[in-house]
């Protein structure tokens, strides 16, 4: 294991190293970074989400700069040059496949490895600047997946971006202008898509990039939060090591080697099988080119914008103008941004608080996968009136935290992990 | 040459430095931003469009673009146009007082339009921008891209993004997403119905 840089100092190659090690810190950022990092012994299946993200980042990159070579990003050329990947190119449909399919599986690893901060109160203190990062990172995938969406301008890529842009429109005073802007024309049309490939590929990849090490790096700052929610660092042996702690190589990286595995079996599955995931990951009106003059009898974003959309629409319009809706959506995002504040619980992790919390985020869960539903559904029926509820029961999650993680009845922490002796 | 460092001045220095280079930051970024507005070429694309509408039968609609925007042009039958106000109950903003449209179309009320036999306005749901379909049979149950529009439906625009509903001349129905009516563009019509879409005077034609 790491016999390169462990073993600085001999051989050629330990020559090689202390060459390199006296002009960069090689070996230090392996030992400080990974080799002796030492992460909690208790992590479980929970954890594999971060480091199958991390995979799905590097599927994206590289899927992403081989399309973009045989991509055309205008209004007249982008649709076929879609279907020149699919058809023409050799192995180009495996290639967007990959890339589509990883869209979606970066968002399910996303929102488990979030829903695993609120398992075991990842979030609080010292990892708020962690989970901010992480929201932010958050923030900028759903930017790159909404315009990453728009590119191959079928009909869904056009009517998506028309309904996105125009929700800037509601702004009071700036929204006409603004979406102007945003548009660079008075329609979405190939000024827009233009700029957009541009972010896509350029800008918010890059942006994306910086804050994954930013996250990593506050990240193996404070160290890791476990299943337990407790301190690792309270208890060390002679040299200085957690007691409850491994490193982080080898035994973390077999381990998320077997989540790796686990997880392309379902992703080649996907992809080989399924890769319209029977219209969730893409949809049927993207299969015909973009139509500025007829709008899909059904618009609902992709599935992982589903639980926001809904919200939009649960909102009705009143004094005059619609900005309640986007301000709603943009409140859902807000307030992630908050939770290390608006938790006060005594203790992290739900294996030591009372039922309120388990009762509330079991709720949460609920009413976002009802959300995502909702958003999916035509507007009519029980729909509007199921969004409306579950858009309150999201934000009350949120909202009401302060006083029910305080007055919630909590069990003992215990003083190191538990279930490994 | 005193040995000490002057700290005061030292900060000045620093403080102006720094000033002024954020200024000029501040400069550099309005070209970037600038270069962002719609372009020479996507202006000069907004002329006008002439349709002849004549030839459209009563309840028949005509989708045409004017500046990239999908615009209706519908004619309506007497009958659908002596019911027009008697709906304004149930609308949002019956004189659409709170939505767009030239003065001499606001004026003529309910029919919105400067010759009530045909209507014309942008195919642009002022929710989010998406392009109502036309649902014009008065019907008990009136199906369209699966929703039912309800019992007494009295004919006109329905958003199928989200289920905003419009009367037949663009106007909204109460509570629906959509805050406003439907934009109703500069135009002229002729006793012929020509229409000319974004200009309030017909340029002057021969015939």
């Amino acid at each position: 294991m790491a016999a390169a840089p462990e073993s600085a100092g001999t051989g050629k190659g330990g020559r090689l190293i202390d060459w390199i090690d006296q002009r960069f810190p090689l070996t230090k950022l392996w030992r400080e970074q990974v080799s002796e990092y030492y992460a909690p012994k208790n992590f479980n299946f929970w954890y594999y989400f971060g480091s199958l993200a991390l995979l799905i980042l590097a599927n994206q990159l590289i899927t992403g700069i081989f399309l973009t070579m045989s991509y055309n990003p205008s209004a007249t050329g982008a649709f076929a040059s879609v279907e020149y990947i699919m058809r023409d190119v050799d192995w180009g449909w495996l290639i967007r496949y990959m890339h589509s399919t990883g869209a979606s599986a970066f968002f399910i690893v996303v929102y488990l490895h979030m829903f695993r901060a609120l398992l075991y109160g990842s979030h609080r203190k010292p990892r708020e600047l962690l989970w901010i990062f992480g929201c932010l990172i958050f923030l900028v995938l759903m930017a790159e997946a909404f315009m990453g969406y728009v590119l191959p301008w079928g009909n869904m890529s056009f009517w998506g971006a028309q309904v996105i842009v125009s929700l800037f429109g509601s702004l009071p005073v700036i929204g006409g202008g603004l979406v102007e802007w945003i548009r660079g024309d008075y329609v979405i049309g190939d000024a827009t898509l233009n700029r957009f490939f541009a972010l896509h590929v350029a800008a918010l990849p890059i942006a994306l990039i910086f804050l994954v090490i930013a996250h990593l790096m506050a990240l193996h700052e404070v160290g890791s939060n476990n299943p337990d929610g407790i301190e690792i660092k309270k208890h060390k042996d002679a040299n200085g090591h957690p007691l409850d702690g491994i490193p982080m190589h080898p035994y973390y990286t077999v381990k998320d080697l077997v989540g790796v595995a686990g997880f392309l079996v379902i992703f080649c599955g996907v992809i080989f099988f399924a890769p319209t995931f029977g219209g969730l990951f893409l949809e049927s009106p993207n299969f015909e080119p973009a139509n500025p003059l007829q709008t899909p009898p059904h618009i609902a974003p992709v599935w992982y914008f589903t639980p926001f959309y809904a919200m939009l629409r649960a909102v009705p319009s009143f004094w005059g103008t619609q900005v309640w809706g986007v301000l709603v959506m943009g409140a859902a995002i807000v307030v992630l941004f908050f939770v290390p504040w608006l938790d006060r619980s005594p203790v992290r992790s739900i294996r030591y608080r009372g039922p309120l919390y388990k009762i509330m985020l079991t709720i949460f869960a609920a009413a976002f996968i009802a959300l995502a539903v909702c958003g999916l559904k035509p507007p009519a029926g029980i729909y509007p009136m199921l969004a409306r509820v579950c858009t309150v029961l999201y934000f009350a999650f949120f909202l009401l935290m302060p006083w029910y993680t305080k007055i919630d009845r909590v069990k003992p922490v215990p003083e190191r992990v538990t279930g490994h002796d | 040459m005193k040995d000490e460092v002057d700290h005061s001045r030292r900060q000045l220095l620093t403080a102006a430095t720094v000033g002024t280079g954020a200024i000029g930051v501040v400069f550099a970024t309005i070209p970037f931003l600038a270069s962002w507005q719609p372009s020479a070429r996507a202006k000069a694309l907004g002329a006008p469009v002439e349709v002849d509408a004549s030839k459209l039968e009563a309840g028949q609609m005509l989708k045409v673009v004017w500046r990239g925007q999908p615009v209706f042009v519908v004619r309506r039958s007497q009958a659908v146009i002596a019911q027009l106000g008697n709906h304004d109950a149930l609308l949002e903003d019956p004189k659409s007082e709170d939505s767009v449209q030239p003065d001499y179309i606001k004026a003529q009320g309910a029919a919105r339009a400067r010759n009530p036999e045909y209507w014309i306005g942008l195919a642009v749901c002022t929710h989010l921008g998406c392009s109502p379909l036309g649902a014009f049979e008065p019907n008990n149950a009136y199906q369209v891209a699966g929703t039912d529009l309800g019992p007494n439906w009295p004919g006109g625009f329905y958003c199928p993004c989200h289920g905003s509903k419009y009367d037949i001349s663009g106007r909204v129905f109460k509570s629906m997403p959509a805050p406003k009516n439907l934009t109703v563009p500069s135009y002229a019509i002729s006793a012929t119905a020509r229409v000319v879409i974004g200009v309030d005077n017909a340029p002057k034609t021969t015939t």
